[in-house]
């Protein structure tokens, strides 16, 4: 029987804050990826992005990740990381994702020999004995990514490369945005578009942090939109009031 | 001009016949389960506890003749009205009445032009008597709706259109579909009612 391949989902982001839409993301792409008969799903990560990527209303890394972490209490299977968060400067998303697929390599189960870390099949008395295969670790993203792929000098085009070649895309759509075009449109993406796995949101989710930031700023409810232990922690830390501290 | 001092989820009777209607003891205790976050909105099960389905306005004339038995009891004939009383100039206000109003997606107001489902008398008095706050959802024009019905017309001021600004296209049959077919519904509804479901095995397509 063909054991399917281990993979790990990494999204990466602002968070800012975490919303049931981001929690969304990794239900419905774990779903597709399991539904292919390919890929078991063994873990999530969300890597909420650095301070020093001084985007506009950023609240501090440790209040993302504290957040972040308050969403994931009720999930078994998905964990905030905030190493990325922790660096002294903000890295290119390649560079997070070498980092957790070597954290991943780190994790498995020691074998001797040459093949380090890789599946092998001993056959000492003609039973094969298999060794649990290398997990992959998957970008995790609103198909919307695959757009900015084409803003000039927004992307290295190495890393786009190496992003779909040696770790694969999982791309969850949103309204308004036709990922297919996006592939064709690139030449890159086209050759690795068997790596780029595009996932229909059927509940066509409008909700952005965006949005919630500017609800909770004009004191409007935010309730069954995010988790309500997230809300409750931006309550007693006064975040996103508006206020410029 | 209105401050919200309530909300009452109230689940349809058995007999109203919906297609994978589950039982409403059911659907009461999952909402329950989902509201017991919430500080100002209840389920209240009496309309699926009737010998039968009743038509909405009878739910309306209930819940509001409840809300007037509830209110602090007044002398005199003005009985559960405000009034106020200057004894020595100055004003005592009792409690006004409250208002009980119908909440409901924008695409209700379409149902109404739907021939024989709704009677023309209950549509007045829903919009006279009560009112109704309308929440928008994505392919509905609710003022068209109202433009179009010479009785919503005539009491559009007793309906308030909410713009829900996140087009949110969530349905409970999205939901009893993907139950159905094994995904995961997590983060769509709350965690207690999820749990609900899966323990007392509702929405799985087995017909039982």
């Amino acid at each position: 029987m063909k054991s399917r391949i281990p993979v790990v989902l990494l999204a990466c982001g602002s968070f800012n804050p975490i919303t049931n839409m981001h929690l969304r993301l990794f239900e419905v792409a774990r779903d597709h990826l399991h539904q292919t008969g390919m890929y078991k799903v063994i873990g999530g990560i969300i890597s909420p992005v650095n301070d020093n990527y001084r985007k506009k209303d950023l609240v501090a890394a440790h209040h993302r990740v504290a957040m972040a972490r308050l969403a994931l209490q009720t999930s078994d299977w998905i964990q905030v990381d905030p190493w990325e968060s922790e660096q002294a400067q903000w890295m290119e998303t390649v560079k997070v994702l070498r980092h957790h697929h070597s954290e991943l390599l780190r994790s498995l189960p020691q074998t001797e020999g040459p093949d380090h870390g890789r599946a092998h099949s001993l056959a000492p008395t003609g039973s094969a004995l298999v060794f649990p295969a290398v997990p992959e670790l998957k970008l995790l993203c609103g198909a919307d990514i695959l757009k900015t792929f084409q803003t000039p000098n927004l992307w290295k085009e190495a890393h786009i490369q190496e992003i779909v070649e040696k770790f694969g895309m999982v791309c969850v759509s949103r309204t308004g945005h036709n990922p297919k075009e996006y592939i064709s449109g690139s030449a890159i993406l086209q050759r690795y578009q068997h790596n780029i796995h595009l996932v229909r949101e059927p509940v066509q989710n409008e909700l952005s942090s965006t949005y919630i930031r500017r609800a909770l700023c004009q004191g409007q409810s935010v309730k069954y939109l995010l988790p309500d232990a997230v809300i409750t922690y931006i309550k007693e830390h006064n975040l996103y009031t508006g206020d410029s501290s």
